[in-house]
């Protein structure tokens, strides 16, 4: 920080001091100036809106296009969502899926980056190299790829189901052909096989990530517990845990504010917006707002809800981030 | 006996991993006949690629060709990478290489506004798009996609241009370039690789978005692929072997990328910070 200081004061030398000073002080906001406003414009400026919006009826896009009047209706959006059960159903859902979702993700994610920190070296990097994989594919394909794998006549699963013994099959679900049944239709079928889809995708993060803490702090503590006779279980819990706790902390976070929010997978699982025994607060917000007939004025008090709801999370998040970075 | 386990339990990781990638591009590469067959087979026995010339020879959705969406990608994605990578480098110098007091506080606001959640901006920027009229057109998507792959450029680039020793910049100085100079003859260069791994985060942001797409754009000639995807994916969803190839080709640009520029994105995450 001196060293900057005084740097760029050698080099300015030649300049009156003056002229120095100013420049000094004026650069770095000039360089600043383009990003701030696209930040400001296409950021913060939409999310005061959509405030600012959901204390309006609007129900044509004539009004957004401004040749009608916005009637101001104070809170009544927000009251009739709160007071809507369907509202609370959604949140249910929202809340139950997420809570699920981080668990497993971070559950498994946590056991995969052990797992490619005790394996050999050849093992390791092909285990990466396929965990990569399912994280670079794109949310809209790789959910399309799982619904094919889920598709009723030809997919691989209803194949698998079909193979299992008849009496088995029917002892367990009560029936024995699974051809023409539909995974998609039973809304808990439904979020059991998008948690699946989030969870491949979400998973690889966590797992490079605790990965990349295993490889950041000394291995000999663990191995000093395991020749003390601790069992991995026990390890885990009283070495590699506390040491990556602050890991942890960011990593639970992020989860949580993605899958809060899922709204691609979601979209192509259910094949649009049509299913509202599936919705989540992202997709009903979405939906209220865009389908026929459009309720821009209701869909933004759903998004605002939402935004609240992840604002705490991210005060969480930040807060740890600007921890670690003291510490650094 | 462990070791066995271990490795056991790594195949099935990879295994569960990569399935359904392998199965995209195996299924896209089977004659019908084995995609609707009542057993499916592990690799395609007679391997065709007449679902890739369906798809890149004949109209996903009548009068618009494949080539034709993925063209709008492209155009929307390389403009955002551009805009984006040239306001993240001002950005990213401001942050890196100068002390100001308001310098904290942007910091803060960078990581802030990455955790906005963008599904909750699909109606005020709808609005915004609507105002401008700039509906049905690619520049409202270049736009919207800027916005959301700012933050998180200037966050990764930051570390990349404090990286570049400031000794060099300084005996430019010295020799007596100017500032504008010693920028783009010296710093930039050495910036380039980080610049690089930047874009392509900010190019597979604008590639595999859909929401903003879906909304914003009617006319079928300006949809983006995964509009046109999730288009003829809900027309024709039995059409298994031309939607794997189409996922296909989707797909490879940005698994390629990705896997140069993973690491930076660990990094750029969880790290939050590198140091500045």
């Amino acid at each position: 920080m001196t060293t900057l200081t005084k740097a760029t004061g050698e080099a300015a030398a030649r300049e009156t001091p003056a002229r120095r000073r100013r420049r000094v002080d004026r650069l770095p906001y000039l360089l600043l100036l383009p990003c701030l406003a696209i930040i400001g414009v296409l950021l913060l400026w939409p999310l005061g809106q959509v405030v600012m919006m959901s204390f309006y009826k609007l129900d044509s896009v004539r009004q957004l296009r401004g040749d009608r009047e916005w009637p101001w209706v104070g809170l009544a959006n927000y009251a009739q969502i709160l007071g809507d059960p369907f509202f609370r159903t959604v949140l249910r859902n929202t809340v139950l899926f997420a809570v699920a979702n981080v668990v497993l993700t971070m559950i498994l994610g946590t056991l995969v980056g052990l797992l490619l920190n005790r394996l050999g070296k050849k093992m390791a990097t092909f285990v990466a190299s396929c965990v990569m994989l399912a994280w670079a594919t794109p949310a809209l394909t790789g959910t399309i790829v799982w619904k094919w794998i889920f598709d009723d006549t030809s997919g691989l699963v209803t194949w698998l189901f079909n193979k299992l013994p008849d009496g088995l099959s029917t002892a367990v679900f009560g029936r024995s052909d699974w051809t023409g049944y539909g995974w998609f239709n039973d809304p808990l079928l439904f979020f059991a096989i998008l948690t699946l889809v989030v969870v491949w995708h979400s998973f690889p993060f966590i797992a490079v990530s605790v990965l990349a803490g295993l490889k950041s702090v000394p291995s000999e503590l663990q191995e000093a517990a395991r020749v003390d006779g601790a069992g991995p279980w026990r390890v885990f819990w009283s070495v590699t845990f506390p040491m990556l706790r602050p890991v942890f902390g960011i990593l639970v976070v992020l989860s949580t504010i993605w899958d809060f929010k899922v709204f691609t997978q979601q979209f192509v699982l259910a094949g649009g917006t049509q299913d509202r025994s599936t919705f989540m607060l992202s997709i009903y917000s979405y939906a209220e707002a865009f389908s026929p007939p459009p309720k821009y004025g209701l869909g933004s008090s759903i998004a605002v809800i939402l935004t609240l709801i992840l604002l705490v999370v991210t005060g969480v998040y930040v807060r740890m981030v600007l921890r670690q970075e003291d510490e650094s | 006996m462990k070791k066995i386990a271990l490795n056991g339990a790594g195949l099935l990781v990879a295994l569960f991993a990569a399935f359904p990638v392998y199965w995209m591009v195996a299924t896209s590469l089977k004659p019908n006949r084995e995609i609707f067959s009542a057993t499916p087979r592990p690799v395609p026995a007679k391997p065709t690629l007449e679902h890739y010339r369906e798809i890149l020879t004949g109209n996903l959705i009548p009068g618009v060709t494949f080539t034709d969406f993925f063209l709008n990608s492209a155009l929307v994605a390389v403009a955002t990478v551009v805009l984006s990578g040239l306001v993240a480098l001002l950005a990213a110098t401001a942050v890196a290489r100068f002390r100001f007091k308001l310098r904290t506080t942007f910091l803060i606001l960078l990581l802030v506004v990455q955790m906005i959640p963008l599904e909750a901006l699909v109606i005020p920027l709808f609005l915004m798009i609507q105002r401008l009229g700039l509906y049905n057109t690619l520049p409202s998507l270049i736009l919207t996609y800027l916005g959301f792959s700012l933050p998180f450029a200037v966050w990764m680039l930051r570390g990349f241009v404090a990286a570049v020793p400031k000794e060099l910049e300084e005996a430019a100085a010295i020799d007596g370039a100017s500032r504008a100079q010693t920028f783009r003859k010296v710093l930039f260069p050495l910036v380039a690789p980080g610049l690089v791994a930047t874009s392509i985060f900010s190019f597979i942001t604008a590639w595999n978005e859909l929401i903003f797409a879906l909304t914003f754009i009617n006319d079928q000639h300006r949809y983006t692929l995964p509009v046109a995807m999730t288009f003829f994916f809900g027309r024709d969803d039995t059409a298994w072997g031309s939607v794997m190839a189409a996922s296909t080709l989707f797909t490879l640009p940005v698994i390629v990328f990705f896997l140069l520029v993973q690491r930076r994105m660990v990094s750029g995450l969880v790290a939050g910070a590198v140091k500045g």
